[in-house]
C-alpha cells in the first residue's frame, strides 16, 4: 500500500458503493430492476451495509442521494453500533437536483438544499456569485447543501461525481477542480476526491493546477472497460505518476469472474483501495476474503 | 485538426461542448447561446470564444463544421444558414419538425458535399449496433414484427411552461423520447410506409404528447406477403425508470433479438443461419463486449463514439455515414406519418387524382380542408 504522510487520510483497501441500491447496473436493466425493487425499503439496504460493516467494510462510499440521508439518520442515531463508520459522500447527486427543479422550479431547489447556517448567508453568496459570474460562490454553496445530511458523521473524503468531472475536464473549467479542491480542506477537514473515467486527462489537469497526490477514483480491470486513454496509458500511470488510486468496476459489471478479476487489480502497481458493490453478507465475504488473500502488499 | 463552433449551451449543447473540446483533431473556435450568462460563465473560465449569434460565428470564427444544440424548431433555419456557408453541420435530434425542410437541407448537404450527422446516439450504442449487424446476416431470418419501446421520467406532474412543453416547438415525448426507437426501427427495417393506429396522448402535459402508440406498416419481406409491422410503445411519464429506458425486440421466422443499452438476448432456432460466436437457442451479449473504447468518456460511450465518427468524417469529406441527414429525414416522415395518422389526416396515394397536397412529406391540413378531402376520398372510395 502507498505510504502516506500524516497529513492524509488513510484510506480502507475495501470501500463499499452503492450502485447496487440504486438500480444501477451497468450489465443488465433486469438486474438493475430487481435491485431497485429488492432495496425499496431502506431497512433492506441498512441490513446490508450492517453486513458489510460486520465483515470489516466500515467506509460507505455513496451518493448524495435522498435516502442515504434516512441511512445517516440511522448512524447518527447508534453511535454505538457503528463506532468504526465513515462516509465518503460522492456529489453531486445529479437526479436530485433535476427532479427538485421540475417540482419547486430553480429557487425552490436552492431553497431545499440550502445548508443550515441559514438562508441569507447561503443565498447572499449565491446570488453575489451569480450577478459577477463568480463560480466559487456557486460551487462552495453546493457542496454545503450537499453535505448536510452527513453533519456529525465522519467524512474524510469527499468526492466529485465522475459526471460533472468529466464534463469540466472536457470544458477546461479547470478551476473548478481547485475551488473543490480548496474548500473540502478547508470547511471540511476532509480531503477532495475525483471520480472519472478519462484518468489519464485529468491527472495532467490536476498537476497543472497544482494538486499534489490526488485521490483518483476511477475503473480499473483487466478488461480495460470504461478506462479512456487506453490500458497502456493507465498501466504508465499507475506506474509512473503520484496519486492514490481507488479502482472501481473491477468486475467490468460482472464480465469478469471474481478471483480472476481481484487477484489482477491485486497485483496492479500503487492502487489503495477497491471500490466494490454487493447485494449480499455471501458475496461481500467473498469479495473480502479474495483481497486479504491477494493483497499481500 | 478540424475548427468547430457550438450553438446552443443547454444539457446536450454542453455536453457535446465537452466531448468536442476534448477532442484531439478539433479546435473549438466559437460558442453561441442566446443566455449571455451561460456564456460568460464559460468565457471567464475556459477562454473559449464566445458569439452572440451563429452568423456572426460564421463571419469570424473560420468553421469547418458547426455543432447545433438549439430547440428543435429552430434547426432548420440554422442548419440552412450554416450550409449555404459552406459549413458541415451536427444538429440535434429530431432534425426537422417539417419532412419537407428535412429533404430540402439533404439535397442542400448534398449539392454541396457537406458532411451532415444528427445526434441519434442509439445507433452508436454497442448492443442497438449488434442487431444491426444479426439483421444483416440474416441470423433471425425474414424479420416479420418490432416492438419498439422507450420509458422514462420526465414529466410527471402538470408543470411550466417552456419550450418543451409546446408541441409547435418540437416539444413532447414524441419528438424527444419516441424519435429514438423509431429511428433505430427506421434503420432496421427501413422507411415505414404507413402507420395505424397511432394515438398522442398527454398524461400530465396541456399542450403536448406524454405517450406514443402507434404501428408502422413497412414493405412485405416477400412480395405479395403480409407487411413487416412495428410496434411503437412510448412514455415519458414512467416513473418506475430511473432514466430513459430503450429496447427493441424483433421477431423473425428464424428467431428473436431483444435489445437495451446493456445487452443483447437472442434466441436463434435450430436451423438458423447461426454468426460465429453465437449458438443455437439462448445467446446473451453485454455492453462490455460489444462496446469499443472511446477516447474520451463522458455519459455513455455512444455520445463519444458519434462525436468521433463525426469528425473523422468531416476531416475526410465523408459525406455518407450513419446518421446522415438523409437517415435523419426517414425518421422525421415517420414521425410526420404519426402525427397525421393521430389526426385523422388521409394522405391519398401519390398518383390518386385527389392527392392531398405533399403526399407523405407534407404539412398536416388544416382541420376544415382535412375534412372536406377526407369527405371527398370516401366518395372515391379512397378512405374510410
Amino acid at each position: 500500500m502507498t505510504t502516506t504522510t500524516t497529513e492524509q487520510v488513510r484510506m480502507d483497501r475495501l470501500l463499499f458503493g452503492d450502485n447496487q441500491f440504486f438500480g444501477v447496473n451497468h450489465m443488465s436493466e433486469e438486474k438493475a430492476r430487481a435491485q431497485a425493487m429488492k432495496f425499496q425499503d431502506i431497512s433492506v439496504v441498512q441490513s446490508v451495509l450492517d453486513d458489510a460493516y460486520d465483515e470489516g467494510v466500515t467506509t460507505f462510499m455513496c451518493t448524495t442521494h435522498d435516502r442515504i440521508a434516512l441511512v445517516a439518520d440511522h448512524v447518527r442515531a447508534n453511535p454505538e453500533r457503528y463506532p468504526d463508520m465513515t462516509f465518503y459522500p460522492c456529489m453531486p447527486y445529479a437526479h436530485k437536483y433535476a427532479n427538485a427543479m421540475t417540482e419547486d422550479g430553480p429557487l425552490g431547489a436552492i431553497k431545499r438544499f440550502l445548508p443550515d447556517e441559514g438562508f441569507l448567508d447561503a443565498a447572499l453568496r449565491g446570488s453575489r456569485s451569480l450577478a459577477t459570474k463568480d463560480i466559487e460562490g456557486i460551487v462552495t454553496l453546493l457542496i454545503d447543501s450537499e453535505m448536510k445530511m452527513f453533519a456529525g458523521l465522519r467524512t474524510p473524503v469527499i468526492f466529485l461525481q465522475n459526471v460533472v468531472v468529466d464534463l469540466l475536464l472536457g470544458l477546461g473549467f479547470n478551476e473548478a477542480f481547485k475551488i473543490f479542491h480548496d474548500h473540502v480542506r478547508a470547511r471540511y477537514g476532509a480531503e477532495p476526491g475525483f471520480i472519472t473515467m478519462n484518468t489519464p486527462a485529468l491527472l495532467d489537469v490536476l498537476d497543472g493546477l497544482g494538486i499534489v497526490n490526488p485521490i483518483v477514483c476511477s475503473n480499473i480491470n483487466k478488461v480495460g472497460f470504461r478506462m479512456s486513454g487506453g490500458m497502456e496509458a493507465y498501466h504508465r500511470m499507475l506506474a509512473e505518476r503520484e496519486f492514490r488510486a481507488i479502482a472501481m468496476s473491477v468486475f467490468a459489471s460482472g464480465a469478469i469472474e471474481p478471483r480472476e478479476a481481484i487477484e489482477w487489480v491485486c497485483a496492479q502497481p500503487n492502487i489503495e483501495s477497491i471500490v466494490f458493490g454487493a447485494s449480499s453478507r455471501r458475496n461481500i465475504a467473498g469479495t473480502k476474503a479474495l483481497v486479504d488473500q491477494y493483497w499481500v502488499r | 485538426m478540424i475548427r468547430v463552433g457550438v450553438v446552443g449551451l443547454g444539457k446536450m449543447g454542453l455536453s457535446h461542448l465537452s466531448m468536442f473540446n476534448a477532442h484531439p483533431e478539433v479546435e473549438v473556435a466559437g460558442i453561441c447561446d442566446s443566455a449571455g450568462y451561460m456564456l460568460g460563465v464559460l468565457n471567464k473560465y475556459t477562454g473559449l470564444k464566445t458569439y452572440a449569434d451563429m452568423g456572426a460565428m460564421l463571419d469570424d470564427a473560420e468553421l469547418d463544421a458547426v455543432v447545433i444544440s438549439t430547440p428543435s424548431s429552430m434547426h432548420a433555419p440554422m442548419v440552412r444558414t450554416a450550409l449555404e456557408r459552406g459549413v458541415s453541420v451536427f444538429c440535434e435530434k429530431p432534425f426537422c419538425l417539417d419532412p419537407a425542410d428535412s429533404a430540402a437541407l439533404t439535397a442542400l448537404a448534398e449539392e454541396k458535399g457537406l458532411v451532415t450527422q444528427v445526434g441519434y446516439h442509439y445507433r452508436f450504442v454497442g448492443a442497438f449496433a449488434e442487431v444491426k449487424r444479426l439483421l444483416d446476416l440474416g441470423a433471425i431470418g425474414r424479420v416479420t414484427h418490432v416492438l419498439a419501446e422507450a420509458y422514462g421520467p420526465v414529466v410527471l406532474k402538470p408543470q411550466g411552461s417552456t419550450w418543451r412543453t409546446k408541441k409547435a416547438l418540437g416539444g413532447g415525448s414524441l419528438y424527444d423520447y419516441a424519435a429514438h426507437p423509431l429511428n433505430l426501427v427506421n434503420w432496421y427495417l427501413g422507411e415505414a410506409e404507413r402507420a395505424g393506429g397511432s394515438v398522442l396522448n398527454p398524461v400530465f402535459s396541456r399542450e403536448t404528447d406524454d405517450e406514443v402508440f402507434s404501428t408502422l406498416f413497412f414493405d412485405p419481406a416477400t412480395p405479395g406477403g403480409a407487411p413487416v409491422t412495428a410496434q411503437l410503445s412510448v412514455n415519458w411519464s414512467d416513473e418506475s425508470q430511473r432514466k430513459m429506458t430503450t429496447k427493441v425486440t424483433i421477431w423473425g421466422t428464424e428467431g428473436r433479438i431483444s435489445a437495451d443499452r446493456q445487452e443483447v438476448q437472442v434466441f436463434l432456432r435450430d436451423g438458423a443461419a447461426v454468426p460465429d460466436g453465437y449458438v443455437p437457442g439462448w445467446n446473451v451479449k453485454y455492453t462490455t463486449e460489444l462496446t469499443e473504447e472511446v477516447w474520451f468518456y463522458l455519459r455513455g460511450e455512444e455520445y463519444s463514439a458519434q462525436v468521433d465518427t463525426f469528425v473523422t468524417r468531416v476531416i475526410k469529406g465523408e459525406t455518407e455515414g450513419v446518421n446522415n441527414f438523409a437517415h435523419a429525414a426517414a425518421t422525421d416522415r415517420a414521425i410526420q406519418l404519426m402525427v397525421d395518422d393521430a389526426a385523422g389526416v388521409v394522405r391519398a396515394p401519390a398518383t390518386g387524382a385527389l392527392a392531398a397536397p405533399a403526399g407523405r412529406t407534407g404539412r398536416s391540413l388544416p382541420g376544415a380542408v382535412r375534412s372536406r378531402v377526407r369527405s371527398l376520398l370516401q366518395k372515391v372510395g379512397v378512405a374510410r
